[in-house]
């Protein structure tokens, strides 16, 4: 376990070239686990470039892009053991990927199906749009799972605008007072669609607030996937094993974690969204300088595992992954109408049934164009 | 409940916060994975009483103080129930529902659906409604209709100590959310409850508490017994059937209808607001079922669309009662 943080520090282990930082600590991840992070950036790199693209191709609906933010997402969720659960908002799709969710899912999702939502083992919560709101889902499933003995950690993701919200505050709080194994990991980059990171609070950090519900609050730089792994693996063992009662300083002795992870979005907010109105393109390519993929490339390739031939075949993998999720999801038969009072409740009432039967007399008397007309 | 079901099962006399009580010891009992949360409901017993020594006798663990935060009491009860477990919150008071909406109506309710039906959702939501108690109109109102109407929730009102325990204990073993809404003025009401632990009632059954042939009077909560004394004292005059739905969603449409296609007169008697609520569901319903068996316009008993006033004597204007249950037989009989 590590030492402790104080959450104005930045826990950074690389520099924007990819060289190992003065005195920062490289966590301890094998070669395989690091070409796989690798990996998985650049495959939600590329899975974000063609996401927008359906859109834009009528393809697919509004989307949520992530590039940028690939670090934090693939840094975090690899720290995960199976048994652990994530708790996504609307922009975790490398996380969810790295858990085990298909990108055929994510984009059966996005295209306007719930089903997406169903990825089978993989322990993820369905998307969360309504902002802050699977802070309390957590939380309550890290409190439920400390109840039956269930020895899991319970991972959140949510931005800097959620944490205005009531539901962060009742969500920390709660986590708190019962001492439950959950992380509450923000992705704070930068922006709530137009409004700057300022704007939602006064606080110094944002991780400086886990202080107020007495755990611990770590800030991190969230575009170094060494870095976010670390503080994330270290968080899940805090919140599976916490440290001694007594350790004096704040939060050591309490199992949740607030982690801050200073980031940005390259692109929109999401493809209905137009950044330019309200921020500068140099803000943008200040940013892109510390983009996550070519400083864990760099690093990789100064230690001897990946070299042109390796970083070629992993583009062309992550190309044909994507292009065979998209056939996937495409191809994929859309629900059928009455599917549609399907899951309102775990059996359907006579209300519905006589709701559905309804549809169906609709649909043989007229047909399904007319009715869609 | 209705006398002939009663006859069939052992019963014992008590009151509808004890087989509420009762309800929730057994299941606790029952089932490992059931517990409580709430805002005092442990040591002190909930403020109204109704958890009282479940604390002493089931722990900490399964009878939880949460801090005071209705979003994150109904939150937390969505996500260890999503995973697994089945948590029974209590709301204080209804009128405190509204810090939770969200919770409530786009993620508890919907939970199942976003989740492409990979999810059960077994969550109980107690909750106080109504007047009576010289409260204010912040801890008074009756909010049923609003719980009611969102797809995926469910909802139940008991009138009698049975229906208490019954729908308390079904609400529980059920694995969609369902709010059961307890009055706070029948919390001392007594009646005949059956002990046997496997009795519940089935979410979506009414029950007919007095059969009568003249007028259908569909009651509910504090309502129901209420009815009951009218019915009595009209008897020999007129002829009146009461009704509890008991269950408000699903609501129990056809045993409602087949009463009015029998008496052709109908009064909806419902603690909640006139405008845009229960009252106007049932009578909808009936008349979509039953329009050519009316013989008079249906009335409806409620709380006109104003506040709960402070004022003991105003608010005793303010509720509806027997009386105003009869006056509106009266009007069509
Ligand atoms: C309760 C609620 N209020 C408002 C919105 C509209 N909304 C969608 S995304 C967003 C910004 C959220 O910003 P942040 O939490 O920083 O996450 P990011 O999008 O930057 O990842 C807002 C205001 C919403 N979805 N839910
Ligand atoms: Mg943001």
């Amino acid at each position: 376990m590590s030492t402790h943080r104080d959450p104005r520090d930045r826990v950074q282990v690389l520099d924007e070239d990819g060289g190992v930082r003065e005195g920062a600590t490289v966590p301890d991840i094998d070669e395989d686990s690091l070409t796989e992070m690798y990996r998985e950036m650049r495959l939600a790199r590329h899975f974000d470039r063609r996401a927008v693209s359906l859109q834009r191709q009528g393809r697919m609906g509004t989307y949520p892009p992530l590039s940028g933010q690939e670090a934090a997402q693939v840094g975090s969720a690899m720290a995960l053991a199976d048994e652990d659960w994530i708790f996504p908002s609307y922009r975790e799709h490398a996380a969810a990927h790295v858990r085990g969710v298909g990108l055929d899912s994510t984009l059966r999702y996005w295209m306007g199906d719930e089903r997406g939502n169903d990825p089978d083992d993989a322990n993820v919560f369905p998307v969360a749009v309504p902002i802050a709101t699977q802070i309390l889902h957590a939380t309550g499933a890290a409190w439920a799972a400390d109840l039956t003995g269930d020895d899991a950690a319970f991972l959140c993701y949510f931005g800097d605008g959620a944490t205005s919200e009531g539901d962060f505050h009742e969500g920390l709080n709660f986590a708190g007072v019962f001492d439950v194994p959950a992380v509450f990991f923000c992705n704070n980059n930068q922006w709530a669609i137009s409004v700057p990171r300022e704007r939602q609070s006064a606080s110094a950090t944002l991780a400086q607030k886990a202080h107020a519900y007495g755990f611990e609050g770590v800030l991190v730089d969230g575009m170094d996937p060494l870095a976010v792994y670390q503080v994330t693996s270290d968080a899940v063992s805090k919140a599976k094993d916490p440290g001694p009662a007594g350790d004096d300083a704040p939060g050591r002795a309490t199992r949740p974690t607030l982690i801050e992870a200073i980031q940005y979005r390259f692109g929109a907010h999401t493809t209905a969204d137009d950044p330019s109105v309200y921020r500068d393109d140099d803000e943008v390519e200040r940013w892109k300088r510390k983009d996550p993929i070519p400083r864990l490339e760099a690093y990789l390739r100064e230690r001897g595992i990946l070299d042109d031939e390796s970083v070629d075949a992993i583009g062309e993998s992550v190309e044909s992954e994507v292009a065979s999720a998209i056939d996937a999801a495409e191809r994929t038969e859309r629900p059928a109408p009455a599917e549609m009072f399907d899951h309102v409740h775990a059996e359907r009432t006579e209300r519905l049934d006589e709701q559905a039967a309804h549809l169906e007399r609709l649909r043989e008397r007229y047909g399904d164009e007319e009715l869609l007309e | 409940m209705a006398q002939a079901e009663l006859e069939q099962e052992q019963t014992e006399t008590m009151t509808v916060r004890e087989s509420i009580r009762q309800a929730l010891r057994e299941e606790l009992e029952h089932d490992e994975d059931v517990y409580i949360i709430g805002e005092d409901v442990g040591a002190f017993g909930g403020v109204l009483e109704v958890t009282g020594n479940l604390y002493e006798e089931f722990g900490e663990e399964r009878v939880r103080d949460t801090p005071i935060a209705e979003a994150g009491i109904i939150g937390a009860a969505t996500g260890a129930a999503a995973t697994g477990t089945r948590p029974v919150a209590e709301l204080m008071f209804s009128d405190f529902t509204g810090v939770a909406m969200e919770q409530i109506m786009n993620q508890m309710a919907k939970m199942r659906y976003m989740f492409g039906g990979k999810t059960d959702m077994p969550v109980t939501v107690r909750t106080t409604e109504g007047g009576g108690m010289g409260a204010a109109s912040q801890h008074s109102g009756t909010i049923h209709s609003w719980i009611s109407h969102f797809p995926g929730l469910k909802a139940v009102a008991p009138g009698t100590a049975a229906a208490a325990k019954g729908l308390t204990k079904a609400a529980i073993r059920s694995d969609d959310p369902v709010f059961v809404f307890e009055n706070k003025m029948i919390y001392e009401q007594q009646g005949e409850v059956p002990t046997d632990v496997e009795y519940t009632i089935p979410i979506g059954e009414a029950a007919v508490e007095r059969e009568g042939e003249d007028v259908t009077v569909v009651g509910t909560q504090r309502l129901v017994g209420e009815a009951l004394d009218v019915a009595e004292s009209l008897s020999g005059d007129v002829s009146v059937e009461v009704i509890d739905p008991r269950s408000l969603y699903p609501l129990d449409t056809d045993t409602i209808v087949e009463s009015v296609k029998k008496t052709g007169r109908m009064v909806v008697a419902d603690e909640s607001p006139l405008s845009y609520g229960t009252h106007a569901e049932i009578i909808a319903r009936a008349q979509e079922e039953a329009f050519f068996s009316l013989d008079a316009p249906i009335q409806r008993v409620g709380t006109p669309d104003t506040h709960m006033p402070f004022s003991t004597p105003l608010e005793q204007e303010v509720l509806p009662g027997g009386e105003d249950v009869k006056d509106a037989i009266r009007r069509i009989t």
